[in-house]
């Protein structure tokens, strides 16, 4: 993908091969000789880690898929199946439940660093727009995937996702009975729901090749957010980056064991373990955790299709954000203003999570409201103007020099 | 090395802990706070207490199962590792003391035959509508998972069967309700379903209404998690296989890396 | 980094292997759930045996009950046919078997309906040696359900089976 491999083939069936597809060297050079700023830090290892992700998620749902039946008479109790019958069936569905979390908390992570360090601006703004397509694939995927289980949380979650797009003005209605395939969410609903459950990872799979593809072609941002000078701003990715990303997602692993072997339903409500019931409506319906910032701003505004604009409408922004920061300068490190606004702007995440999972009345519809505005008030009046006002710190000279520097400090005389 | 190696094991658990802790305070039950009790099967090396389970089943098949059932399991659970573990004769002579319908024979009628080790464990009522006919329009849930379809479920089946009370003055009763102090609104349709000495346990243990509250309990953990014991028994494997890889796995990216620091 | 630049390279390269080695046991490990999970589940095995009343096969006629999935045939067999089984030299056969080895009663012909040729069910009573004749590629059987001719390698298979009663039997 990098162009500038120097790989030669030595053996017989390589050159062979090579001569009629030229594979081997184009992974050579993308994985291996590839140049990559060696000043990354561990935020940077999340890339990799949501590569693991997406491949147990692939891995274990076609796995599922062998002993799911996607039925409403017989969903709920195939899971159960799975669970109870078939041979590590319980460690495969709950690797398989517990990684949708996981590939959130990662993609967060991911995100989060690249809103940081700038990691979307010029020259890499597409990098960032096809993240956030996978970003917003992984939410249909997930949102899909719990569905299918049919406990109370996915038919009553399905019933309002589903419900949103009624708000819709005219075509409302009739776009209900496309998406459900009847009068209500029903079999024909899970039957679609799986077959897109099934497809979505594979389209995921081929938006994550072009957002490396058009990683490849400026390379790696990095702490810095300085340009890389030449080679002795760089390593080779392999081994440098293949170990460390490796001793990442192995250090990933052991988080996600954790989750996998002692606390498999912690992330998951409890409601989900009561079959699906057309005439009962749990007390609280909530999504998955890793929806409930968009499930907060949805809520905090009291009017059916403004709600569902707003919700929109903070998704969409996320598309704009290249171009909403004028700012020139890409890492939080050295702008002193951003980087307090960034951290303003975490929390002001996790308050809109938490208040998603609390009932919208008294004091949480009144925060919920407050965060909700500063969520749109920190793309379309912060990051605008703090690029005009805000004075950088001095950007280093190098990356080389940065790091000489760094270690220079580091090490007793 | 190993410092910093320490640092960034102890944050991952910690990590783990911090968003799940939250999370947990997030499901608080609407009723009372729940009573907690020391259960074998709790933590990274709990087991199943088989006696225990077996006082448990004891109670479900003499009390509970007039009304409740407990459909995703069979009778040949009740033998398997993990679980309960009656022996295979033993399990066939639970199973055989319970009708169920098979057929059609070669005649097209249905016939009951006694129940074989690998039939579910037979239902009370034949359907919902046949289950609400027989208790006042209430429905008498499956349990085999309730204890991971309410949140702290272990404690909350416990504290449920053990809350009863009378309706502290003020309260009015619904028609037909009971006072419960830990359940969702404190009144439930299920009349106290224990009372001491309502068992006579094979092993001797004194039944009291504490003790087959916990016994029940814990067979209904069993039943909603019955590869709990697997699960934890993996899982040590697990962890001490990455943690030792990711020991190793530091220590070459160390190396690798010496030439550019 | 405590280690000396003198002993490096032995060092480093058994921290490698260590690491490779490692993390190749790790993936080993890994494989096997979802291999195993491939394998029938607790509730298939569970199926395994089945219990049949044969009180009503008369004489000369058969009954086919499904057992793991597959057919099995409960034959009564007639006199004639008994004696036209045992009076069947060894050294004609492919897969010489006695045909008391075949059975517990010979009156009662119990065995698996699939052709060992390539798994089709045979048909009763048809063939040249009045036993059982496959459509798929014309393997034919004799009386006792031993091959005779056409492709198939081996006789038909005998499964595990107990007599309950005179009228029940138990198969798995």
């Amino acid at each position: 993908m990098s162009g500038h491999s120097e790989f030669q083939p030595t053996s017989a069936p390589a050159k062979w091969l090579e001569r009629r597809l030229p594979i081997l060297s184009l992974l050579h050079g993308a994985a291996v000789a590839f140049p990559t700023p060696k000043n990354l830090n561990y935020w940077w290892t999340f890339g990799g880690i949501l590569m693991f992700c997406l491949g147990v998620q692939i891995l274990t749902g076609i796995i599922l898929a062998m002993h799911f039946t996607p039925h409403v008479d017989m969903a709920f109790s195939s899971v159960e199946h799975i669970m109870r019958d078939v041979n590590y069936g319980w460690l495969i569905r709950y690797i398989h439940s517990n990684g949708a979390s996981m590939f959130f908390i990662a993609v967060y992570i991911h995100m989060f660093r690249g809103l940081y360090y700038g990691s979307y601006k010029e020259p890499r703004e597409l990098i960032w727009i096809l993240g956030v397509v996978i970003y917003l694939l992984m939410m249909a995927a997930a949102f899909f995937g719990y569905v299918i289980v049919w406990g109370q949380m996915s038919f009553w979650g399905a019933t309002v996702i589903t419900n949103l797009f009624g708000a819709i003005p005219v075509v409302g209605d009739g776009l209900l009975s496309l998406l459900w395939g009847g009068f209500s969410v029903d079999n024909p609903t899970l039957n679609r729901f799986f077959s897109l459950h099934y497809l979505v990872p594979f389209l995921i799979a081929g938006l994550v090749i072009l957002h490396i593809w058009a990683l490849h072609v400026p390379g790696n941002n990095n702490p810095l957010g300085i340009d890389v000078k030449g080679p002795q701003d760089t390593v080779t990715f392999h081994p440098y980056y293949t170990v460390k990303d490796t001793f990442a997602v192995v250090m990933f692993m052991l988080f996600f064991a954790f989750f996998v072997f002692y606390m498999p339903n912690a992330l998951g409500d409890p409601d989900n373990y009561i079959e699906a019931n057309r005439l009962s409506t749990p007390a609280h319906i909530v999504p998955e955790w890793y929806l409930l910032p968009y499930y907060a701003i949805l809520r905090s505004i009291p009017d059916k299709l403004f709600g569902v604009g707003a919700m929109g409408l903070a998704i969409v922004t996320l598309f704009l954000i290249p171009w909403l920061d004028t700012s020139r300068v890409r890492s939080a490190r050295f702008r002193p203003l951003y980087k307090q606004f960034f951290w303003l702007f975490v929390i002001d995440a996790v308050v809109l999570g938490y208040i998603g999972a609390k009932p919208p009345e008294g004091m949480y519809l009144i925060i919920g409201r407050l965060a909700t505005a500063y969520y749109f008030f920190h793309f379309y009046i912060i990051l605008p103007v703090l690029g005009l006002v805000e004075t950088p710190k001095p950007l280093p000279e190098s990356i080389s020099k940065s790091v000489l520097d760094k270690s220079a400090a580091g090490k007793p005389a | 090395m190993t410092n910093k190696l320490q640092i960034i094991l102890g944050g991952v658990f910690l990590a783990a802990a911090a968003i799940a802790l939250p999370l947990d305070a997030a499901h608080a039950s609407e009723g009372g706070e729940l009573k907690h009790v020391n259960w074998s099967f709790n933590g990274p090396f709990g087991t199943f207490d088989r006696a225990q389970l077996k006082r448990g089943f004891q109670v479900y098949r003499e009390v509970c199962s007039a009304c409740h059932s407990v459909k995703f399991m069979s009778y040949r659970n009740l033998s398997e590792a993990g679980g309960p573990e009656y022996t295979d004769a033993e399990t066939k002579t639970i199973a055989a003391t319970n009708k169920v319908m098979d057929g059609p024979d070669r005649d097209g009628e249905m016939f009951e035959r006694p129940a074989e080790p690998k039939d579910r464990i037979v239902k009370p009522f034949p359907n919902d509508n046949a289950a609400r006919a027989a208790n006042n329009g209430a429905l008498p849930p499956d349990l085999s998972l309730m204890t991971k379809a309410r949140h702290d479920g272990p404690n909350y089946v416990y504290s449920i069967l053990t809350g009863y009370a009378d309706a502290p003055e003020g309260v009015v009763m619904a028609d037909g309700m009971n006072y419960n102090h830990y359940f969702p609104g404190q009144q439930i349709a299920m009349p106290p379903p224990l009372s001491d000495d309502q068992v006579t346990y094979e092993d001797g243990a004194p039944a009291t209404l504490d003790q087959m509250a916990q016994d029940v309990s814990a067979f209904l953990t069993w039943t909603a998690e019955p590869k709990l014991e697997d699960r934890h028994k993996l899982g040590l494997k697990v962890v001490l296989f990455l943690i030792v890889f990711a020991g190793l796995l530091f220590a070459s990216y160390k190396r690798i890396w010496k030439d550019q620091h | 980094m405590t280690a000396s630049h003198a002993e490096e390279p032995t060092r480093r390269d058994f921290l490698y292997i260590a690491t490779g080695a490692m993390g190749a046991v790790g993936a080993g490990a890994l494989a096997w759930p979802f291999i195993d999970q491939l394998n029938p589940d607790t509730s298939v095995k569970a199926l395994a045996s089945i219990e049949v009343d044969i009180s009503s096969v008369a004489e000369g006629a058969a009954i086919t009950v499904t057992w793991r999935g597959k057919p099995v045939f409960i034959r009564h067999r007639t006199a004639e046919e008994i004696a036209a089984a045992e009076a069947v030299d060894l050294k004609e056969l492919r897969d010489p078997q006695m045909d008391k080895d075949r059975v517990q009663k010979p009156e009662w012909l119990i065995m698996v309906g699939v052709c060992t040729h390539l798994g089709c069910v045979p048909l009763g009573q048809k063939g040249e040696y009045g036993g059982w004749f496959c459509p798929c590629h014309g393997s034919q059987y004799d009386t006792s359900g031993r091959i005779r001719k056409g492709p198939a390698p081996q006789n038909l298979a005998i499964p595990d089976y107990v007599f309950v009663t005179d009228n029940r039997v138990k198969i798995g």
